[in-house]
């Protein structure tokens, strides 16, 4: 009974390890599939173009209002504790250091996720159910550079550019957290910002996030790609798309700062 | 050695001149439920096959083991001379563009409209046609399955019907030369059915098309069949004209007929 039990159990993790292998086996294909059709001419200029539009501009909302608030509230959370060592006046460039670095690169990173990879695996998973991907197939249109190079391509692209524009929101937002309590222009302000960034602050945290950006698209249309036939492995290659992809960039933002930090 | 076949193949594509499409020993097994054991047939140029089975039987398994959606476990499937389980993709689609699929449900692209739908195909592989060539040719696919009207309605709009219409018109839009049909006529009213079928016949007589048409609809089978099979536990179990399986001595296979 005990031993059984035992057996039952072990076979449960052998069974689970071998589906994450599998999956991340499965997943490294893809990608590599992806830089093999990538290099080939022919490119869907058009429907990158569309992806671009619908990743990058439909995402601006909600992006900016995640960059204001984080910045807004950061300033006013770390007021205090400045003020008690003296050190209000470094608060905006304190701010602005830790939004640009960290805060709004992962955050919106993970905003995205949420967004764009369950959007993207949804929208994969339900073509894969009724048969639009095999109808791809057989008109000879190869579905994965149509669908997925195009979207993977999107998303690289535009996760850098949402960032940097969310990386000046986020220092407004810093901006009219200050003047709550104090009043400075936002010229003065800003350079205060400036002064203390340096080209080695901005650059590993806008690079991390091209590699935000090929994680979600990857994770998205991978699972959407997969999704198996029924209705309801729609709804499971978008929700495990979203903690695929967080998942990933968390992993993606420990690898990045443990490397940025070799050049301290 | 499988590379350099179809290059041999190619040059006797043309000679092949009767039979089209070939199925020599087709197996296919998912995990334990082996649903295809051994399935032989052939369709001449310019037939109507009608291939019938219970639900389940492994029909649109095997028409889609001829498109290469599926890939066989074993045996060999021959089109225009070629076999196709060793080809590469590239190769594959040579032969793609010359098939038309017709989907169970349609499988329309639900992020386009009707008419963006039709023009995917076509402007994919011919960039250089002029947009009042491709026009013409949408207009002329949405009339011959009566639709013109939803030329700018996305397919949510559309009934089943209508969806299973416009997928018919998205696939002689790109004029092949063998239409594989996957229950056509299932899900729409007897009047509708009978325009379908006769569409059926329609395209066969019009572009000379080879088609296999899988349906449960004994009527039809009856209107477009020149041919036919039934396919039952993984192989054919019978085969003839619909008047000569009409009066086949097995009652299972008469059973159809009823
Ligand atoms: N992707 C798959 N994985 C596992 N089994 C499958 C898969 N697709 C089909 N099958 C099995 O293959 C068998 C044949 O399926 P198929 O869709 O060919 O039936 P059919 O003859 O077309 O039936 P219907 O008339 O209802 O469309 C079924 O038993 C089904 O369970
Ligand atoms: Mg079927």
């Amino acid at each position: 009974m005990n031993s059984s039990a035992k057996i039952i159990k072990v076979s449960i993790v052998k069974t689970y390890l071998k589906n994450i292998f599998e999956d991340i086996g499965k997943a490294t294909l893809f990608a590599t599939r992806f830089f093999k059709e990538v290099v080939k001419t022919s490119f869907e200029f058009k429907e990158f173009l569309w992806q671009c539009y619908a990743i990058g501009y439909k995402s601006l909302p909600i992006v900016s209002i995640t960059a204001f608030i984080m910045g807004l509230v950061l300033t006013i959370q770390s007021r205090p504790t400045m003020a008690k060592f003296g050190a209000e006046s470094w608060l905006p460039s304190m701010v602005g250091l830790s939004l640009i670095r960290e805060i709004v690169p992962v955050i919106t990173a993970l905003i995205c996720a949420g967004k764009i990879a369950s959007g993207i695996g949804a929208e994969l998973g339900s073509m894969k159910v009724t048969e639009q991907i095999d109808a791809m197939e057989v008109s000879a249109i190869n579905p994965y550079k149509y669908l997925v190079v195009t979207r993977i391509m999107a998303t690289t692209i535009m996760i850098p550019i949402l960032v940097i524009y969310a990386d000046f929101i986020g220092v407004f937002g810093g901006y009219i957290g200050y003047n709550i309590h104090e009043n400075m222009g936002f010229y003065r302000y800003f350079s205060n910002v400036l002064e203390h960034l340096e080209f080695l602050d901005i650059l590993p945290a806008i690079v991390k996030t091209f590699f935000f950006g090929f994680a979600i698209g990857l994770v998205g249309c991978y699972k959407g790609f997969n999704a198996e036939n029924g209705t309801e492995s729609v709804g499971k290659a978008a929700n495990t798309a979203v903690v695929t992809a967080s998942l990933s960039i968390f992993i993606l933002d420990m690898i990045a700062v443990q490397i940025t930090d070799l050049f301290y | 050695m499988t590379q350099a076949k179809p290059l041999k193949n190619k040059k006797t594509t043309t000679d092949s001149a009767e039979t089209i499409l070939e199925l020599k020993n087709v197996c296919k097994s998912f995990g334990d439920n082996d649903v295809l054991k051994g399935l032989n047939l052939s369709v001449k140029k310019g037939e109507n096959l009608v291939i019938l089975g219970r639900s389940g039987s492994g029909k649109s398994i095997a028409i889609k083991c001829l498109v290469g959606l599926i890939h066989v476990d074993e045996g060999e499937i021959k089109i225009f001379g070629t076999d196709i389980t060793e080809l590469r993709n590239d190769d594959l689609n040579d032969i793609r563009v010359r098939i038309g699929f017709l989907f169970q449900n349609g499988a329309l692209y639900d992020s386009m409209t009707v008419r963006q739908n039709l023009e995917f195909t076509l402007k994919h592989h011919s960039p250089n046609v002029s947009s009042a060539e491709v026009d013409e040719a949408i207009l002329e696919a949405l009339e011959s399955v009566g639709l013109e009207e939803a030329i700018d309605k996305m397919p949510s709009e559309l009934s089943g019907g209508m969806r299973k219409r416009i997928g018919l018109a998205r696939t002689i839009i790109i004029k092949p030369e063998i239409i594989l049909y996957d229950e056509p006529t299932t899900g729409l009213d007897a009047i509708t059915s009978r325009e379908i079928s006769e569409l059926i016949l329609y395209v066969q007589k019009k572009y000379k098309t080879t088609s296999i048409i899988i349906t449960h609809d004994m009527a039809c089978a009856k209107i477009t069949a020149n041919r036919i099979m039934i396919l039952k536990d993984g192989v054919i179990c019978a085969e003839g004209s619909y008047a000569e399986l009409e009066k086949s001595e097995d009652e299972w296979v008469r059973s159809f007929f009823i």
